[in-house]
């Protein structure tokens, strides 16, 4: 499916002529307001629609700001609502779902989605919720001189074959520590959690219910494989989110890391790194684990929402605005900002990454109402295990009694 | 003064501290004798570019009649305090009966997020606060001792670390300390140990976090130990000097018990300011390694998506009952040396 897209991108360029299209921008008069994220991506979208819609609009305003996450419940409350839109992820999806503040979009996709193909709707029991534009997963980086210098041959597939070829690397002399992942406590420890986790095949709560279900062989495997992966990382791997894996990737300092796909192209771009680095790094599919089939790693995606508390003018307005970005001439001027699955795309080696990784049917982060907390909950309680301080039995049982501590609060379990 | 004036004197300041920090104080509390209601949850099937899945959601409509009903959440009592995340009575029960030893034991209750935090905002506080009074100290007697044309240069040197917003201080550090970094590559060079990391060990952290305390705290010591230091009477120090006291006894006999009274003061100030340690350990990602009371309440309110109000509230009144625990004998000291002087 993932690839079937990309490839009937040249028709679609074809049928629209950048100067015969006209953005259909909906209703007159109305005020737009989009929350989003900040990075270069949604910059590209947003700005699009600004420069089709704003000379209709009564305002056209849009915060990109990396808390768009922790303000967006807050600032969609009230009615009339601080802003129309927020372009959001899975897990933000389910945050603002959890408190009905985004609206079913089906009569609006009716309108004016004439363009948007089906599989970029997000379906929730028939209702339309979000119309995605780009993916984006955690996947492989290898540097192919280093592991060709050790005597590794070809590009890790599995996480055992990571950590051979890490040991290899270390034996070799090379480097000591030629691992970098995302594991600073929180947030990015837990998503390596359910990364592996979901490459073991397994389930984060018992079907149809609240009630966790981590504390299972498959969650004391994929803490076995953490632990090894983390034997090779860098020493501060606790401290390490995006910028410091891009950063030590960049100065030549890892042979493999496991990185977010949005960092494929600021990595092989000719700034802030080396030659030697950009020309030697390929990016591959997350790897599987354990015998598992399908790649170790969670796919997202972004797209747009509409908030529920405006009115039907204004949602009306602000929809159409955003989807009328969402052409291949936004696409084929930011090719290399994002994943995008949209038409015009051309994947180049910076999306190559993400691309085998949904190819290989990697699951999609779970889109689960009490998610959150389990993630919290994982953030906090399994560092003790990766600094050696507790068992791994010890650790899923203090996630657990951390989680079920917070979903009762919340009221997700009695 | 009459009663009647003072009242009217105090006026405006009692209505705001009771707007402002009494009713506050007072609806965190209710706030964290209630949870939320139950989530009615109804399974869904979720689709997507990725392909579809069977999910769960929650049903608005029904959770929010709940709400609707009773806007403040399902009543809890003291549930909250007493949870796992707090206070953890069970688990500390537990914990004592199927202990062997006491090692054991406190081994089991360091694992309970709640008191490790504890742990480490006392041992912060306790080693934090000595150390700024009596560096402050030292350091003001110094520069008050320096001949005049240096006395400027100092202070104002000496309040560098005041004027950095602690965010900012504690990053640079942060950086000085990585393995590429000034600090830490040193470190590294003189053990010989090329994995040697200060953020890999938890004393090595708990070290960082102390010292950096001890340097951006430094100053308002010094400050006010400085002005104090202008106020000690040279007739009683040319007395002393008389009666042949040495330097070091004039220090201990009459500046310091002249500065007593100031010495509560920073005291009272500092195990505030230090009981609630909270940005370094941001700054410094050192969860891992440790975490403060005022980490739990921002962890709680941010992490996961839904702020958990009554955990944050709960903590949060529990460390104002802590405080003043702490407090206590400083103010107990207080309040004799003001009914003595009334006398």
């Amino acid at each position: 499916m993932f690839l079937r897209k990309l490839a009937t991108v040249t028709t679609f360029v074809g049928l629209m002529g950048s100067a015969a299209y006209a953005a259909n921008c909906g209703p007159e008069g109305q005020s737009i307001r989009i929350l989003a994220s900040d990075f270069p991506a949604i910059h590209a979208v947003a700005g699009a629609a600004e420069a089709n819609c704003a000379s209709g609009a009564s305002d056209f305003a849009t915060n990109h700001t990396t808390e768009a996450r922790s303000i967006m419940n807050a600032a969609l409350t009230p009615n009339p609502s601080e802003y129309s839109s927020v372009i959001l992820a899975n897990a933000t999806l389910t945050q603002l779902m959890n408190d009905g503040l985004v609206r079913p979009l089906n009569d609006l996709v009716e309108k004016y989605g004439e363009n948007i193909s089906p599989n970029l709707l997000i379906t929730i029991d028939g209702n339309i919720m979000a119309v995605a534009f780009m993916a984006n997963s955690q996947h492989l980086f290898s540097r192919k001189d280093i592991l060709e210098q050790a005597g590794f041959e070809g590009i890790p597939a599995t996480y055992e074959e990571v950590i051979e070829a890490a040991k290899m690397i270390r034996e070799a002399g090379i480097m000591e520590h030629p691992i970098v992942i995302n594991m600073q406590t929180g947030w990015n420890l837990a998503e390596v959690f359910n990364m592996i986790y979901l490459g073991h095949g397994g389930e984060f709560f018992e079907p149809g219910s609240a009630e966790p279900s981590i504390n299972n062989e498959k969650g004391l495997a994929t803490l076995e494989t953490m632990k090894a992966i983390a034997e090779y990382a860098h020493p501060d791997h606790l401290t390490h989110a995006s910028n410091e894996t891009q950063g030590l990737w960049e100065s030549g300092q890892a042979a493999l890391g496991v990185m977010w796909g949005s960092r494929g192209s600021p990595i092989l771009d000719d700034e802030g790194s080396t030659e030697e680095v950009t020309s030697n790094t390929v990016l591959s599919g997350a790897p599987t684990v354990g015998g598992g089939s399908i790649p170790s790693a969670t796919l997202w995606w972004d797209g747009i929402s509409i908030a529920t508390n405006v009115s039907d003018e204004e949602a009306e307005a602000t929809f159409a605005a955003l989807v009328s970005a969402l052409t291949p001439e936004m696409v084929s001027a930011n090719n290399d900002d994002a994943v995008w699955l949209l038409d015009g795309f051309t994947p180049g080696p910076a999306a190559a990454g993400v691309a085998q990784t949904a190819q290989g049917g990697a699951k999609p982060y779970p889109m689960i109402p009490q998610m959150g907390l389990l993630h919290a909950a994982l953030g906090t309680e399994l560092s003790d295990f990766i600094k050696g301080d507790e068992s791994a039995e010890q650790a899923l049982a203090d996630v657990e009694s951390a989680y079920r501590t917070s979903a009762k609060e919340a009221g997700f379990l009695q | 003064m009459k009663h009647r004036t003072f009242f009217w004197f105090i006026l405006p300041t009692l209505t705001a501290m009771i707007l402002f920090i009494a009713l506050p104080i007072v609806s965190v509390f209710v706030q964290s004798l209630f949870v939320e209601h139950e989530q009615v949850l109804v399974v869904t099937e979720n689709c997507g570019p990725f392909g579809c899945t069977e999910a769960t959601a929650v049903d608005v409509e029904a959770t929010e009649k709940l709400r609707a009903d009773q806007p403040l959440g399902q009543f809890n009592g003291l549930g909250t305090y007493t949870n796992r995340s707090h206070l953890a009575f069970s688990e500390v029960g537990e914990a004592w009966s199927s202990s062997a030893s006491f090692g054991e034991f406190w081994s089991n209750v360091y694992n309970l997020p709640f008191y490790s935090a504890l742990a480490f905002t006392l041992a912060y506080t306790a080693v934090v606060t000595p150390l700024v009074l009596i560096l402050g100290m030292a350091i003001a007697v110094g520069v008050n001792n320096l001949p005049g044309m240096l006395k400027g240069l100092a202070i104002f040197v000496s309040l560098l670390p005041f004027l950095v917003t602690p965010l900012v201080g504690s990053l640079i550090l942060f950086w000085m300390v990585d393995s590429d970094g000034v600090i830490g590559a040193t470190i590294q060079r003189i053990f010989n140990d090329p994995s040697l990391s200060l953020k890999a060990s938890t004393a090595l952290t708990w070290t960082m976090l102390m010292v950096y305390g001890v340097w951006h705290t430094l100053p308002f010591s010094f400050i006010t130990f400085y002005a104090g230091l202008q106020t000690v009477p040279e007739d009683t120090m040319e007395a002393a000097q008389i009666d042949g006291a040495s330097k070091w006894q004039r220090m201990i006999h009459v500046v310091v018990p002249h500065l007593m009274p100031l010495v509560s003061f920073v005291t009272l100030m500092l195990i505030m300011d230090n009981f609630r340690v909270f940005e370094p350990i941001v700054s410094f990602k050192a969860e891992a390694h440790a975490q403060s009371l005022s980490w739990i309440i921002y962890n709680d309110l941010r992490e996961s998506g839904n702020p958990l109000y009554a955990s944050a509230g709960a903590t949060s009144l529990i460390t104002i009952i802590l405080v003043v625990i702490l407090m206590t004998p400083v103010l107990i000291r207080t309040w004799r040396d003001f009914t003595r002087k009334s006398h």
